[in-house]
């Protein structure tokens, strides 16, 4: 019937410009050499969920090896509490906290305080300036890491492939100076020295920590890092869609008994 | 136009009200009486589900400013802070971000149909033109908009699209550093930014304002182009019209959902998750999608300032169109060969669209001109030449009136008594 | 396409739209409610809607002054004869009567927001007439449990919420 023979017209359109505006995107990733592993993880798909356990893991080795160099400054340690993330208790988040310092005001000398973090301050940073971080390690910015699996197309693949491929044979016709060889890195000369081995942490739960573990445990909490509210987003969005699901087939016979009378 | 239906107030605060501010009257008139023809199929629900788009953007955008900060050391981070910290901010920032593509979207096919019908031609030639401006206003609000997250590409797509006004000659410098204010993109342009990108919206609400005014004067075209003739040819604007709106936007909300809930970054470049860093270009500069094919056609002119004027002149030329398309039967339904030329202009500006986000080089430049060419030639050299020899199929003698208009072959309307054939159906 | 459908039930096309109608209604109510609800204060802001202050290092008479949800609060260790002299001061005629006890957890540990209940401003700490504070502001003169004895203040300076998480830690809010 003609409400269908237009809407399907709709359809096409939408669907014409929807192709072009993937391909648009998938085309304008930085030229990366290899094609990104995928190991699969349990927060893909519209029903994801993080594995906590994962992200607990992950946040061990960011704190114990990356967090020397790259900061985390969009999160705070509360963070780690809340529903939806790693979910340490608050008692281990205090803990946690604690054991960081910050200057926080002056006394009655003007002498700056000093007290230990509590779980409301933002995760410390490595470096006092950009300048500081890049003359620390030759002059190259270690970039933070709150945002970026957002910022690298198919961030969390990436990064897996990334950490998990740095390679010691060195392609004959690249000249990579001083730096490390990753073909997963665009260009593949690196400046980040290879950052996980075999055994780099000891996890607290016990699971062998395998590079292959550390790289999919931290591309985990990264991915929650940069988007903790993933999980309420498909949550709602499952109830949004459900309902506008009903009411658009609701919709759809309130108009089709209106028009029967018209023509 | 139909002017058999008088509202008629009912009862007594109705009649009070009605001598001292005909709202009633007025919404009866142009929202629930309206006539309107009965035939138009779902490619005309597009105006509602703009003016929804609008009304989404103004208060996900005016909840945003209540917490965001138009500094360049704080604006990154205010983002993330709505992004997390704010009550369903992630949402908020979402259904704005999404819904600007979801603007544009909506914004294209609306115009494809007034291209296709002829909605353009006399006498809807200024409902057409407030339009053009209406798209104008959204793309410079978009543009601002754009810049507003400070991260990469809003920065650098700033400096690129701001440079090119430098190019015009004499005045351009000094009209770039005015538009700046300052000798690059920095806090003065994003805090002016921002103040236009909340203003913008309002006006553009204006505008849509006049632009409904001037449909209702010349009253709706329809799919075939001929104009409505008596009451037959219409039905009142509500029930039918406001629940087939209203239908038709809960299926373009199921696929503006899918975004926000689902993809919510798939529209945008993963480079604006990266802070603003004026000592850094990113490898690919690249605008939003919906002004790639603008994009493309300034990058497929060799000399700068020509592709400035190339680029600008694509929608200037859109004003122009009821004065060069000027054939009387106004529907492509029944301009075989307009429908031709109209399916490659179509295709000619996805492939733009496309080719914006390529860089300028090879095949991809190639065609770039190639489409612009065709871009162009559509408006300028085949719509003039289709006005004057095109010969149009057979056509009804009205909506209500299926049966084949045999006396003349370029007009639209029927002579002498009309005659209702029996329609089966 | 017969008549007789159109009109056969009436009832039956009612409900269709009722249904529908009810549903958009609440469609568009469920989306009023992360509108307002961002209004609320933020995760951040709300992280902040508590603090916990150490009071293991105050001396007897001393005091300490920490700054909650955009507030000052007065942290008080007071000396034997002090609370002696809140206590007897219970049955005086007060402006505002209060008993000492119903004011403090720990009678050792007076815990006030320092904020003057006429129009606001922070009072001064040992000053004023009755041992307590006195508020430059318009003249309010506060005893050593916080209670207004002279001047414009309407009411004794409030207790915040607070508990002891243990001896040395008070937690406010």
């Amino acid at each position: 019937m003609s409400i269908f023979r237009n809407t399907f017209k709709n359809n096409i359109f939408f669907f014409l410009v929807l192709t072009f505006g993937f391909s648009v995107n998938a085309n304008s990733a930085e030229g990366t050499t290899f094609k990104n592993l995928k190991p699969g993880f349990s927060f893909e798909g519209p029903f994801g969920k993080f594995d906590k356990e994962s992200l607990k893991r992950g946040y061990q080795v960011y704190s114990e090896v990356c967090s020397s160099c790259h900061g985390l400054k969009q999160l705070s340690f509360r963070n780690l509490s809340q529903p939806g993330g790693p979910e340490f208790s608050i008692e281990r988040v205090k803990e946690i906290a604690s054991g960081y310092s910050i200057t926080d005001g002056f006394d009655e000398y003007g002498e700056p305080i000093e007290r230990s973090m509590l779980p409301s301050d933002r995760f410390p940073r490595p470096y006092g300036s950009k300048e500081e971080a890049k003359g620390a390690n030759n002059g190259a910015y270690p970039p933070d890491l709150s945002l970026i699996v957002k910022a690298r197309s198919d961030g969390y693949n990436y990064l897996y492939s990334l950490l998990k491929g740095y390679e010691e044979e060195i392609p004959e016709d690249l000249d990579i100076g001083d730096l490390s060889y990753n073909p997963w890195y665009p260009g593949g000369a690196i400046a980040m020295y290879q950052p996980l081995y075999d055994e780099s942490v000891e996890y607290e739960d016990g699971t062998p920590a395998t590079l292959d573990q550390m790289s999919y445990d931290v591309a985990n909490f990264l991915t929650w890092a940069a988007e903790p509210t993933m999980e309420e987003r498909k949550r709602l969005g499952f109830i949004v869609m459900g309902f506008l699901i009903i009411f658009v087939i609701l919709m759809y016979l309130s108009v089709s008994r209106l028009f029967r009378d018209v023509h | 136009m139909n002017h058999d239906y008088q509202y008629t107030p009912k009862n007594g605060f109705s009649k009070w009200l009605d001598k001292r501010l005909p709202l009633m009257r007025f919404a009866d008139e142009n929202l629930l009486s309206f006539p309107t023809p009965k035939n138009l199929n779902y490619f005309y629900t597009f105006g509602f589900i703009l003016t929804m788009c609008l009304v989404t953007q103004i208060i996900t955008g005016i909840v945003l400013a209540m917490h965001y900060v138009p500094n360049t050391s704080l604006a990154f981070d205010s983002i993330e802070h709505i992004m997390r910290d704010v009550n369903y901010g992630w949402l908020i920032r979402y259904m704005h971000s999404n819904g600007a593509s979801m603007f544009f979207l909506a914004v294209f096919i609306h115009m494809f149909r007034g291209l296709y019908y002829g909605s353009y031609k006399e006498p809807r030639e200024i409902i057409w033109i407030l339009g053009v401006v209406i798209f104008l206003l959204m793309i410079i609000t978009g543009f601002m908009g754009y810049v507003l997250p400070w991260g990469q590409m809003s920065f650098w797509g700033a400096t690129v699209i701001t440079n090119l006004v430098a190019t015009i000659p004499v005045i351009g410098e000094p009209i770039l550093t005015l538009l700046l204010g300052g000798y690059s993109v920095d806090n003065p342009t994003l805090n002016r930014f921002f103040s236009l990108h909340y203003l913008l919206p309002f006006v553009i609400f204006g505008v849509v304002i006049l632009h409904i005014w001037a449909l209702h004067v010349t009253g709706n075209n329809n799919p075939t182009g001929i104009e409505v003739k008596d009451s037959k040819d219409t039905i009142s604007f509500h029930p039918y019209y406001t629940v087939k709106d209203l239908f038709a936007y809960v299926v373009f909300l199921l696929m503006f959902c899918y975004f926000i809930f689902y993809n919510p970054n798939i529209l945008g470049h993963p480079d604006n998750y990266i802070e603003a860093d004026p000592m850094l270009t990113p490898a690919h500069i690249v605008p939003e999608w919906y002004l790639l094919p603008f994009y493309a056609i300034l990058r497929a002119v060799p000399d700068k300032l020509m592709g400035v004027l190339l680029m600008f002149g694509s929608i200037v030329v859109l004003f122009f169109l009821p004065w060069l398309d000027t054939m009387k039967v106004k529907s492509a339904r029944y301009r075989p060969l307009y429908k031709i030329f109209f399916l490659f202009f179509v295709i000619f500006c996805l492939l733009l669209g496309y080719l914006g986000a390529k860089p300028p080089e090879g095949i991809y430049l190639f065609l770039s001109r190639v489409s612009t060419i065709y871009y162009f030639a559509f408006f300028l050299v085949i719509m003039p030449i289709l006005s004057r020899i095109e010969k149009p199929s057979p056509m009804p003698i009205g909506i209500s009136n299926p049966a084949i208009n045999s006396s003349s072959d370029s007009g639209g309307g029927v002579s002498g008594a009309p005659s209702y054939a029996m329609d089966s159906k | 396409m017969t008549d007789t459908n159109d009109n056969q039930d009436p009832s039956r096309r009612d409900f269709l739209y009722i249904t529908t109608a009810v549903f958009g209604a609440t469609g568009a109510a469920s989306v009023a409610w992360p509108l307002i609800d961002q209004l609320n204060p933020s995760a951040s802001v709300s992280a902040l809607s508590s603090i916990e202050a150490d009071i293991s290092s105050i001396p007897e008479g001393g005091s300490m002054k920490v700054a909650w949800r955009g507030k000052p609060i007065f942290i008080r260790r007071r000396t034997k004869e002090e609370i002696e002299l809140a206590e007897k001061e219970d049955s005086l005629n007060l402006p505002h009567p209060e008993k000492d006890l119903d004011r403090v957890k720990n009678k050792e540990w007076l815990v006030v927001v320092g904020v003057c209940t006429h129009l606001g401003c922070v009072p001064i700490a040992d000053s004023g007439d009755f041992g307590g504070w006195f508020c430059p502001c318009h003249g309010s003169h506060y005893d050593i449990s916080g209670r207004i004895r002279k001047g414009p203040a309407p009411t004794n300076l409030e207790i915040p919420p607070y508990e002891f998480v243990n001896e040395n830690i008070i937690k406010i809010g």
